[in-house]
């Protein structure tokens, strides 16, 4: 079985982020990039199905500026077999996004075709759930539980009053969740000889497919400022505070 | 052309999420109808047609709907979006799971997690886990949105007068199925829509302690409870308390945060709150940065005083 892992070159989770003056997005020079959170656990489910026997190939692909190729070599030496960068400047909206997936994942083939639930810079939640529907396959999001039993994979979600399980036929595209798996770290020799695996260049032209969107970003801006609170001294004064000033109990 | 507002329920009741995602609806346009999928649905679909500023309810019941798969759901929206110019969906686990599959199907951009209605096509929307607001513009003929639900008042349940109407088509994909679900049992408010919620985090130290602290205190304010990512990860609550860019978002009148630190990741998920108050040991911690009043302490001795003194 073949999979195919979706990462995407986002502003590291840690810092925080800068809208830019002129309101035309947040500033991304000298910031530290990374793959995406999601999609770190995506590429460890796909190296464990690997470990487990289930898979056999794992190929990883990254839509994005040249720089993208930083991630995939990082999924390399992660576990990954090969990789495959779309270069594209343009802004990559899921649905474009979603219809190159499609075309790599029905070229290679793909059975198992994992990806990050979000995206943490767009928080779109959208790619992998467009892309299922492109295919015209089932759907796995949010997945906290991964169990594939032949040509079908179980896998257990995340809703939100619990947790619910559904089973899909294969090929299937699955989205992971934080509690997922814990990814682990890239060993230096791996490191090294992700260096030599290989790594195809594309563009989206090559797939046919026009990253013009409908859809345009006109302004961003940093959310209202919260007034600076004040430190109490005891619960009492807490209660009184929360009784008599902001009167929400 | 009129707005359709997916209706989120458990076949049993209309979720008030729904009631939020008919307010934004009314914010597009003037003719809002609701559709309620399920199997057994029939009393949502009358309460949803009691919603004030609904003007037809849609139903589809039929065994193939009952667990919302979203194979399935899609396919019904994506069939009934022809006489629509906005489809709307509350931005719960639920609407997240199948909006995005009737953008594609439909061949459209969608716009996830709505907070504002500009005008027909431009919102704005929360990205880098809430710490930029974009304003987004669409030009495309049917537009898709998943609503925060935090960010729209809930429409009146009553007062309304709907029509109701069966719709027929049956849309099964047979590439899914659902196999079961464990749902966590609670007589407490629901998260996302409690005005109090009480949150605990790592300093919590253990699953009892949770129980011991924060639901005397929950209990006394009639509160729901939250959790930080690091008290879920450490197993001293099931994951669905989980508050935050990756859990839910909540923005009751007040949130208290005990033993939490305020990890970007965190604050996504409560920072609309109107009021926030945090208990902490460590006066330095990012919490104390938005939170309205701050009580520097341990939350083994101050949670027990508060609890007794409210």
């Amino acid at each position: 079985m073949k999979a195919l892992v979706a990462v995407k070159r986002v502003i590291d989770y840690n810092v925080k982020v800068r809208v830019k003056a002129d309101q035309s997005g947040v500033d991304l020079t000298n910031t530290k990039m990374s793959i995406n959170p999601f999609d770190e656990i995506a590429v460890e489910e796909a190296v464990r199905l690997k470990e487990a026997g289930v898979i056999d190939e794992i190929i990883v692909v990254s839509i994005g500026p040249k720089e993208s190729q930083e991630q995939i070599r990082a999924a390399l030496a992660l576990g990954a077999d090969r990789g495959v960068l779309v270069q594209t400047d343009a802004k990559a909206y899921p649905l474009q996004v979603a219809k190159i997936l499609k075309s790599i994942a029905e070229q290679e083939a793909t059975d198992i075709i994992l990806l990050g639930k979000q995206a943490i810079d767009d928080d779109n939640n959208q790619t992998g759930q467009m892309l299922a529907a492109l295919m015209g396959i089932g759907q796995g999001t949010f997945a906290s539980e991964v169990k594939v039993e032949g040509d079908k994979v179980n896998v257990t979600r995340e809703v939100d009053g619990g947790l619910q399980t559904v089973a899909l036929t294969l090929p299937a595209v699955i989205t992971t969740d934080l509690r997922l798996n814990e990814p682990r770290y890239a060993k230096l020799p791996n490191i090294m000889k992700a260096k030599k695996k290989q790594l195809d260049e594309k563009t989206p032209a090559d797939f046919g497919v026009d990253m013009t969107s409908k859809q345009e970003i006109i302004k961003v801006v940093p959310p209202a400022e919260r007034k600076a609170g004040i430190k109490v001294a005891s619960v009492d004064e807490l209660i009184d505070k929360l009784r008599n000033e902001a009167k929400v109990i | 052309m009129a707005i359709l507002v997916y209706a989120e329920h458990d076949n049993a009741s209309l979720k008030k999420a729904t009631l939020n995602t008919i307010t934004a609806a009314k914010q597009i346009g003037d003719e809002v109808h609701v559709l309620v999928a399920g199997s057994g649905n029939q009393a949502v679909a009358a309460e949803a047609a009691k919603a004030e500023g609904v003007s037809k309810v849609l139903v589809a019941d039929n065994a193939v709907y009952e667990h919302q798969m979203a194979e399935n759901i899609a396919l019904l929206v994506a069939d009934i979006a022809g006489s629509y110019s906005h489809i709307l969906a509350p931005a719960t686990t639920t609407g997240k799971n199948f909006m995005p599959r009737v953008a594609a199907l439909l061949d459209v951009s969608m716009i996830s997690d709505i907070t504002a209605v500009i005008d027909a096509q431009t919102f704005e929307r929360p990205i880098y886990a809430g710490n930029a607001t974009a304003t987004v513009k669409t030009t495309e003929d049917k537009i898709v949105l998943t609503v925060r639900t935090t960010g729209f008042d809930a429409a009146s349940a009553e007062g309304g007068s709907a029509t109701i109407e069966t719709v027929t088509s049956v849309q099964e994909s047979g590439k899914a199925s659902f196999v079961n679900e464990e749902m966590a049992k609670s007589d407490r408010p629901e998260l996302t829509s409690a005005s109090i919620v009480v949150s605990g985090g790592r300093a919590l130290a253990n699953g009892e302690n949770f129980t011991k602290y924060i639901e005397p205190l929950a209990d006394k304010l009639g509160a729901a409870i939250g959790a930080s990512r690091a008290a879920v990860d450490a197993g001293y609550v099931p994951n669905d308390m989980q508050v935050g860019q990756t859990g839910k978002i909540v923005a009751p009148d007040l949130y208290i945060a005990a033993g939490i630190s305020g990890a970007i990741q965190h604050l996504a998920g409560m920072k609309d709150s109107k009021v926030i108050v945090a208990i902490n040991n460590d006066p330095d911690s990012p919490i104390a940065s938005v939170a309205d009043y701050f009580l520097e302490a341990d939350l083994f001795t101050a949670l027990p005083e508060l609890t007794s003194k409210i």
